[in-house]
């Protein structure tokens, strides 16, 4: 076990874990921020997508030693008010239904959106296509990343 | 069964601390048509569903089924809050209190929550409603009738007005009535207007809310490993090597299982693949090739007892001019809810207490008392939201493993499941084949003949279902084949994949006759009702069908595709609900493309419609998503696929754009979590046969020809 400086949704914690503790674990276990959720743990899903200095990483496989001194932002920590422009467009489209992979999905667009604000249909689906939703809400996603853009 | 209940025993009426009403209702109780007598005179006792009627106007109601993605906790306190009169603004909706007593019969499957409930949450609402009208008509001395409603406020002729808030603590007092009217639909306010989620900013903000989020203090995390493959037995196991990783605090064994305990999560995973566990056989390592084969066998067999058997199918078909048969195959499927099975417990010398996400809390609780040796009164059973169920839920398997940890390790525990341990536990969508006959003289279909065949299954047909009623000489039949692969419901069982090998073959018998598929469709529904003029029995109405089937051809202009668009059409009845698609496919760097799927769906009143599309838009994109990619397959008893880089799932680029439209009804809703789902692989491969001149005749498609979705 070693001791880890990190620094998320603008708090610093420190946390005593061994170096190859997923960051996922990490916040879900040690931090008790489970609003970045457990898929596959092996980057397949993208479930427990977060942002590392802005950009959206695959928390399951992502090792705690190698985020030290980096921005991390979860779910819990993307908007002050829950109103980020994707959160609201998902409370307008009404998007989830069991709702599990829902936060993945809105890390990875918010990181994405970042970098391009006004994408296309196609690299919408491109960026998105590391995210699994079984319950099969992709065209309503889409859909509210196109409002997201909008506002 | 009929039993016709006391009201007074049916709800149960309160005042509240500091002002206002709790009217205490049973959920279920207008389902006692299917539930036993017994059954049914328990549950008129339980109290399982609160409305609150705060001094300050508030209203509270108490969801109580469990919450899988259908909708449920927020459509059916929608349809309370129609009958009750109020605002939707001025509701508060959340689960009800995870009492051992107060929950029975819960169940999430069969998408019947809302079809079992309809009655009783409307029953609730306009009593709570009738009995506020009758205290402020007392208040004012006058007659209810002379009193009117809007929004929580109730008005006399005089213009004197009073809020529900304000009557709530009087109305308490009140008589539970009787004789409870209901409002005509034509008058719903609420029921029929899209409303968001109940819990969209929990979900979106990464609130605690599934069962994976729930912790408690002390507790253990648990990953077990389980024989790798089915027929397996554990024999010996070395645990040294983790027993030495920190934060590993335990290692038990329990039948021929491992658990590892530890203070994470991720501790207890790297316990788990450290251990060394020597495995020997128990029954038959099996394999997929050997079950196609033994299927395959089954389907040239005769059934010793038909599922249904009318006219004279032998003379049918030995004096037919042409018979044309087809054989369908489906493998085993994983349901791969998106988050992976796991429960709480703790387990103490007098009492269980578990936590969790399940689609069917009294079944589980009643299988954890039987496992510990404990009454039911004993054990407790509260529900998280559920990330994903699709039937995989109703099974109580990981209830009674965490249960014996937590027994064991005297601590309590919450047991994860790894996505590998998801995917490989079993309890799969059974492997099922179909043959298909159908004996065509004079160019008319005289002799339908099905047989069905699927792994530890009774029944692989509908036999009451279409095509029921349709032909006069008509025999279903089905084998089923013993594994000791475990199988479990499946969004939509049997139907599943039964739905897609009928209407592929329908399209084909059609286009062999020369008549368009939705004019063969229509003729066959037709002569249904012929046949059930003349006492022919079976489930589904047939203008429903044909309902659904007009609607789809007309909203997707059946027949006249675009350009370089071809169409395919399939239809089906489960669940209650009539369902009628149009798949569209186009042709992209030489591979068909599903671009776009029209369906039509009557489901009766619906009750949201945002959630209604929602939930049918999903289950077509899921439905195509395993119709073209899902392969499960055996080797020497071990699942071959182990995680979602194996084993795959649509993705948005392969999502199809989804038009749905509902047939205008007053009639009572029915389910819509499953029954947009069993037609779809069909109207896919009828459009895909139209756009290559190839037919597919097994699950997933993708064997057979490289193929994408996408729009």
């Amino acid at each position: 076990m070693s001791k880890y400086k990190l620094n998320i949704n603008k708090k610093k914690y420190e946390v005593d874990v061994d170096s190859d503790t997923p960051v996922l674990w990490v916040l879900r276990d040690n931090l008790n921020l489970v609003g970045t959720k457990y898929g596959c743990g092996i980057a397949q899903c993208g479930a427990c997508t977060i942002h590392v200095d802005g950009k959206a990483v695959r928390s399951c496989v992502t090792p705690v030693a190698t985020i030290q001194k980096k921005e991390i932002t979860t779910i819990e920590g993307l908007s002050e008010q829950g109103n980020h422009p994707l959160q609201e467009a998902w409370k307008t489209h009404d998007v989830p239904q069991c709702g599990y992979c829902q936060a993945g999905q809105i890390m990875t667009a918010a990181a994405f959106l970042a970098s391009n604000p006004t994408p296309t249909e196609e690299e919408i689906e491109t960026a998105m296509q590391g995210n699994i939703c079984r319950c099969a809400t992709y065209n309503r996603i889409k859909e509210a990343i196109q409002t997201a853009t909008k506002r | 069964m009929k039993t016709t209940y006391n009201r007074r025993s049916f709800f149960k009426v309160s005042a509240v601390a500091g002002g206002g009403i709790l009217v205490g209702f049973n959920w279920l109780a207008s389902h006692q048509a299917a539930a036993s007598t017994k059954e049914a005179l328990a549950a008129l006792s339980e109290i399982n569903g609160y409305i609150q009627i705060e001094a300050s106007g508030l209203v509270t109601i108490m969801s109580a089924n469990p919450e899988v993605g259908q909708n449920v906790k927020t459509s059916m306190p929608m349809i309370i809050a129609e009958e009750l009169d109020v605002a939707w603004s001025k509701v508060t909706v959340k689960q009800a209190p995870l009492n051992t007593k107060a929950f029975v019969r819960q169940v999430a499957g069969g998408s019947q929550s809302l079809r079992f409930s309809w009655k009783t949450l409307r029953l609730a609402g306009a009593t709570a409603r009738q009995m506020l009208v009758a205290a402020a008509a007392k208040k004012w001395n006058i007659s209810p009738s002379e009193c009117s409603v809007s929004e929580g406020v109730i008005s006399n002729a005089k213009g004197e007005k009073i809020t529900y808030g304000e009557i709530a603590s009087e109305a308490a007092k009140m008589e539970v009535p009787k004789d409870v009217p209901l409002k005509n639909p034509k008058d719903f306010k609420i029921i029929g207007k899209n409303t968001t989620n109940v819990d969209i900013k929990a979900i979106t903000t990464g609130k605690p809310l599934f069962g994976l989020d729930y912790k408690r203090e002390g507790m253990w995390y648990a990953v077990a490993l389980r024989p790798p493959a089915f027929g397996q037995k554990l024999d010996s196991f070395d645990d040294s090597a983790t027993r030495k990783i920190s934060g590993v605090k335990e290692v038990i064994r329990f039948g021929d299982k491992i658990a590892v305990l530890a203070e994470s999560t991720w501790a207890a995973i790297k316990g788990q693949k450290a251990l060394k566990a020597q495995w020997k056989e128990g029954s038959k390592l099996e394999n997929t090739e050997d079950h196609d084969k033994q299927m395959r066998a089954l389907l040239d067999t005769s059934a010793k007892e038909p599922k249904r058997n009318e006219g004279d199918v032998k003379t049918a078909f030995s004096t037919a001019d042409e018979v044309i048969e087809r054989v369908f195959e489906a493998p085993f499927l994983p349901h791969s809810s998106m988050e992976p099975m796991n429960f709480f417990a703790h387990v103490t010398a007098d009492k269980a207490d578990l936590v969790g996400p399940t689609q069917r809390p009294e079944e589980t609780r009643k299988r954890v008392a039987e496992l510990l040796g404990m009454k039911e009164e004993q054990v407790t059973i509260d529900m998280t939201r559920i990330g994903g169920g699709f039937g995989r839920r109703l099974m109580w398997d990981f209830a009674l493993e965490v249960a014996e940890i937590s027994k064991l390790a005297k601590k309590p525990v919450q047991l994860v499941f790894t996505r590998e341990d998801d995917m490989t536990a079993g309890l799969y969508r059974p492997a099922s084949k179909y043959k298909f006959r159908m004996a065509i003289k004079d160019k008319k279909v005289v002799g339908y003949h099905l047989v069905g065949a699927g792994t530890n299954g009774q029944n692989f047909t509908r036999e009451n279902f279409f095509p029921a009623g349709a032909f006069d000489n008509l025999l279903m039949e089905s084998h089923n084949l013993e594994s000791n692969i475990t199988i479990a419901p499946w969004r939509a069982p049997i139907t599943n994949f039964l739905a897609f090998a009928e209407q592929a073959f329908f399209d084909e018998v059609a286009q062999e006759l020369g008549v368009d598929a939705v004019k063969f469709r229509i003729d066959l529904f037709e002569q249904a009702k012929i046949n059930a003029a003349k006492g022919v029995k079976f489930e589904y109405d047939p203008d429903k069908s044909i309902g659904v089937i007009k609607l789809a051809a007309e909203k997707a202009g059946w027949g006249n595709p675009k350009k370089d668009v071809f169409q395919g059409f399939s239809s089906y009845y489960s669940h209650n609900t009539y369902v009628a698609q149009v798949a569209e496919v186009e042709m992209k760097n030489n591979q068909p493309v599903v671009t776009k799927v029209i369906c039509a769906i009557d489901c009766g009143i619906v009750v949201n419609p945002i959630a209604a599309i929602n939930q049918s838009e999903g289950g077509i994109i899921d439905g195509i998503g395993h119709a073209l990619f899902g392969d499960f397959s055996f080797k020497d008893g071990k699942p071959q696929a182990t995680n979602f880089n194996k084993y795959r799932l649509i993705r948005m680029p392969e999502a199809p754009k989804v038009e749905i439209h509902f047939v205008p009804s007053l009639n009572d809703p029915t389910g819509l979590g499953e029954p947009t789902l069993p037609p779809v692989g069909a109207a896919v491969a009828n459009a895909i046969f139209a756009a290559t001149g190839k037919r597919l005749y097994r699950f997933p498609f993708l064997k057979d020809m490289p193929i994408q979705g996408g729009s």
